[in-house]
């Protein structure tokens, strides 16, 4: 649906030319739900504006439903950003224009008929579940009120695409849910290629299938979510996942000395990712029946990604050194992720 | 009070309304458009285009800089070219709206900063073209201030109409000159004076209620 590729961008700033986007590639299936995730500055608001063209990319090509908006006019353009819809972080509303209005905006630039306009403007607003304030001004709604006002005058052209720039940041968490859950629920229903830039990880993990993590211009790491999330290769992703997932030594272990060989009445602490089937296997006791090794839980957590069940676990084994090798093999052989962080006093 | 001052004062109440009115409404149909232009060609702008920006700039600097006493014996030439003559209220309206026009077309421009580039970028995304940009987002979006400046605009006419009044303008002021100071009648002076107070108070009443019910933020 939206194909990315090559695409650079470089601004020219006060002191010499910025790179925004180095070089990018990614490619949006039709139907999905696609993240981009970074860092503030990483280039994902320029990247989002290119898809649309309101940035034009200094080069590369950007393809969005079989049409390439790189080679196209102005006023070709202004044709295929209705079928593009975009919603933003400050909601970005007409303050002189009441809901009812705001969401009739985008028909009455293409000067539809007004009662052609009531015909798709009512339900929109039934859709998003603001039927009573139709006559409400924007500074009259709460913030979670705002955006939904906002996604509806996005569908109010019947877009192939929604792109979402930081839509939910501005928002406080049960909002976020709500407006994320109505997103998903649009894309189910109209079949809608999403796009959501954020630096939520949260976010990424409430709605996208899959995710692209964009750090200093480049694509770091991108695939599937939950591929992305249990088992991160870069350490940007690591550093983003662990939000949601951490990857730190609790405070107790932190500041002890870690060896790499086993010592003398030291344990080894070991990071267990279980994900999908591996989660509801007892691997942990059947692992303790087995060996002749003591283990214990110091840290863990569960949860669910786009419903597939994950968990992570440190454990600490105290035993015979020849017997924790083996018993590493075993959790290898489970399908397990491992990580030996080390051994510790 | 003696019984001439009541119908003196009426007339140049007339003549000042008059004076104000219809330079007010040629000055926003001339600055409001300025406003927008040095606006929308300003850097970052929908149209940027700095050679057209500067340009403008620059001549709108110009003209507010000559005082409106200055400026409007340095017009007469062109006053005469347009009205047919120098002397009268119309012919002070010349030069009353080539001082206001400047003055809008700065006053609009900050209003239309006021506006969040966002909203325009929002509009940007929906396929919107410049002039849909300007008629239906900027413009719409700056009027409660704009509304506002153009209430500043009234009073400052108010003010220099009062000084069109020394070329044979008419209006309030020339009464206050003529009758007032000349001919030593400080009664009519002081209420010339009343009549201008009361005139301001009511534009800036007007024109803040009306900025209050466009605002709706």
């Amino acid at each position: 649906m939206i194909r990315l590729s090559n695409l650079k961008k470089t601004f020219q700033g006060p002191n010499g030319p910025v790179e925004a986007i180095k070089e990018i590639n990614i490619h949006v299936e039709q139907g999905e739900i696609f993240g981009i995730v970074g860092l503030s500055g990483a280039g994902k608001s320029t990247l989002v504006r290119c898809i649309n063209m309101l940035e034009r990319p200094t080069s590369g090509t950007v393809i969005v439903d079989g049409r390439d908006l790189t080679s196209m006019s102005e006023s070709q353009l202004r044709e295929v950003r209705k079928s593009i819809a975009m919603i933003f972080q400050h909601f970005n509303l007409l303050s002189s224009a009441t809901v009812y209005d705001n969401v009739a905006f985008p028909l009455r630039l293409s000067n539809t008929p007004e009662d052609k306009i009531r015909e798709k403007v009512i339900p929109l607003l039934e859709l998003v579940g603001l039927s009573d304030k139709a006559d409400n001004y924007p500074a009259q709604l709460s913030g979670g009120q705002k955006q939904r006002v906002g996604i509806a005058r996005a569908l109010a052209n019947n877009p192939k695409v929604l792109l979402c720039d930081e839509a939910t940041s501005a928002l406080d968490p049960q909002t976020t849910k709500a407006i994320l859950a109505l997103i998903k629920d649009i894309n189910k229903k109209m079949g809608l290629t999403v796009v959501v830039i954020t630096h939520e990880m949260s976010v990424i993990t409430d709605i996208c299938d899959r995710v692209a993590v964009i750090s200093e211009g480049v694509v770091a790491e991108s695939g599937r979510v939950l591929d992305i999330f249990t088992n991160p290769q870069c350490e940007i992703t690591k550093e983003f996942t662990s939000v949601i997932l951490s990857r730190e030594l609790p405070d107790a272990l932190k500041n002890k000395e870690l060896n790499q060989e086993p010592v003398n009445g030291a344990q080894l602490l070991i990071w267990l990712t279980f994900v999908g089937n591996s989660a509801d296997e007892p691997v942990l006791s059947t692992m303790i029946r087995k060996y002749d090794a003591d283990v214990s839980i110091l840290y863990g957590m569960v949860g669910e990604i786009q419903s597939t069940p994950f968990g992570r676990m440190l454990i600490g084994i105290t035993g015979d050194t020849t017997i924790i090798k083996s018993l590493l093999e075993y959790l290898k052989d489970r399908q397990l992720m491992v990580e030996v962080v080390g051994y510790v006093k | 009070m003696s019984s001439d001052m009541v119908p003196l004062l009426v007339k140049a109440l007339g003549e000042t309304v008059y004076m104000v009115a219809v330079s007010m409404i040629f000055s926003s149909l001339l600055g409001i458009p300025l406003g927008v232009l040095l606006y929308v060609t300003n850097k970052g702008g929908i149209l940027a285009c700095k050679p057209v920006n500067k340009l403008v700039g620059s001549v709108v600097n110009a003209v507010r800089s000559v005082p409106f006493i200055i400026l409007m014996v340095s017009i007469i030439p062109l006053t005469r070219l347009i009205v047919g003559t120098s002397i009268g209220t119309t012919a002070a309206m010349v030069p009353l709206v080539l001082a206001s026009v400047p003055f809008i077309g700065r006053q609009v421009e900050t209003s239309l900063m006021e506006v969040p580039d966002g909203i325009v970028e929002a509009a940007r995304s929906m396929g919107a073209t410049s002039s849909q940009i300007i008629l239906r987002v900027l413009l719409p979006e700056a009027m409660p201030s704009i509304v506002a400046q153009l209430t500043t605009v009234v009073i400052a006419l108010v003010g220099e109409s009062a000084m069109a009044g020394a070329i044979g303008g008419g209006g309030l002021g020339d009464l206050a000159i003529r009758y007032g100071y000349q001919r030593f009648r400080p009664e009519i002076m002081v209420a010339t004076v009343i009549v201008l107070i009361i005139l301001v108070q009511l534009v800036q009443f007007l024109g803040n209620r009306l900025a209050a019910n466009l605002n709706k933020r």
